[in-house]
């Protein structure tokens, strides 16, 4: 009893394309929007240790890192395969985080020179050593705020 | 001098889709959306050597001594600890819930939103040697600031009902001032070197 009537040949539409550049450009702005640049080519190896409390970093900007590992397999000939500092593009000794930190805070406004956080990329297998030099000489060049960065779990498995 | 208003050519607009393309595929390349997290500290600033130090200012109940060996064996106030008992640890010695006398004293302080309640003076000091591994060093850090976020989360649930994150600024700092508990990093000593 149902009356559905086929009505000859059904042709599909073509679907318009005129608003694909619009759909194009907001996800082309969202991804300029969120870009961050990658800056600087980490030379070392870095596992970042596990926590449960880290927070995340807001303001990329106002940071700037501090990487200490081992260096990568084609540096070890020259750098040798203890964990060393790098700084921007090269190898750095202690010596130079004051310099590298006055540095940085140059690059940043007068209102946010305070503001600046050093970001500690550092691997889970280097030492401590290393590591308290490295927050000494911050604290000489005044850059109190650090973060030591990991990986968030929900659980440490704790080894020693 | 009317001038003629002359015709504008129509821009074919029809790359324009291959150009954002184009841009949109290289944003996409670049792009990197992992966020960094990590624990946010805060560093001593360098003592001024022309300024007398006020020494033992710290009452010695006050304080958790947390020490890590080159073997990255725990210590905890002189006796050796399971890592895994060290947040319980942390967080009975800042509540100190009996006023033990050996536990952190508490001293009264008006508090905006509490009022005048009495506020634990708990220091946790953390020594690392020189050989101590990063990885664990933070992992023990971590358990620390586990149990003071863990108390302060509680609190901000017991008094304002809200989670600890979505404080406003104020009460944030008011939730602060009640377990303030600084974790000091003490002056590196050269122990034991590996």
């Amino acid at each position: 009893m149902a009356r559905f009537v086929k009505t000859g040949e059904k042709s599909v539409k073509a679907i318009s394309t005129a608003s694909l550049p619009d759909i194009v450009f907001i996800t082309l702005f969202f991804f300029m929007a969120i870009t961050t640049m990658r800056e600087t080519d980490v030379m070392v190896t870095v596992r970042l240790p596990e926590a449960t409390e880290g927070k995340v970093l807001e303001k990329k900007s106002l940071a700037s890192f501090i990487f200490i590992g081992e260096p990568l397999g084609n540096f070890q000939a020259l750098y040798g395969s203890e964990p060393k500092i790098q700084l921007n593009d090269t190898f750095k000794e202690i010596n130079d985080i004051q310099d590298f930190i006055a540095q940085e805070r140059e690059q940043l406004s007068e209102a946010d020179k305070t503001k600046m956080i050093v970001v500690l990329k550092i691997d889970k297998d280097a030492r401590m050593g290393i590591v308290t030099e490295v927050k000494q000489s911050l604290r000489r060049a005044s850059a109190l705020k650090i973060m030591y960065a990991d990986t968030n779990v929900d659980q440490i498995i704790f080894q020693q | 001098m009317a001038r003629k208003r002359r015709e504008v050519p129509e821009i074919n607009a029809s790359s324009m889709a291959d150009i954002a393309f184009l841009l949109l595929i290289f944003f996409l390349a670049v792009t990197t959306l992992d966020t960094d997290t990590g624990l946010m500290r805060q560093l001593p600033a360098i003592p001024d050597p022309n300024v007398p130090q006020d020494v033992n200012k710290i009452n010695d109940r006050n304080i958790l001594e947390v020490k890590v060996n080159k073997d990255n064996l725990l210590l905890v106030e002189g006796e050796l600890t399971e890592f895994s008992q060290l947040r319980e640890i942390a967080f009975r010695f800042i509540v100190n819930a009996a006023n033990q006398p050996n536990m952190p004293e508490k001293e009264i302080v008006n508090i905006p939103y509490f009022g005048d309640v009495p506020v634990t003076k708990a220091v946790i000091s953390l020594q690392n040697d020189i050989g101590t591994k990063y990885g664990v060093y933070i992992a023990v850090q971590n358990e620390l600031i586990a149990a003071r976020s863990k108390l302060r989360e509680d609190l901000a649930m017991q008094q304002f009902g809200v989670p600890y994150e979505r404080l406003d600024e104020d009460r944030k700092g008011a939730v602060d001032d009640f377990y303030k508990v600084p974790i000091s990093e003490a002056e590196p000593k050269r122990i034991g070197e590996k």
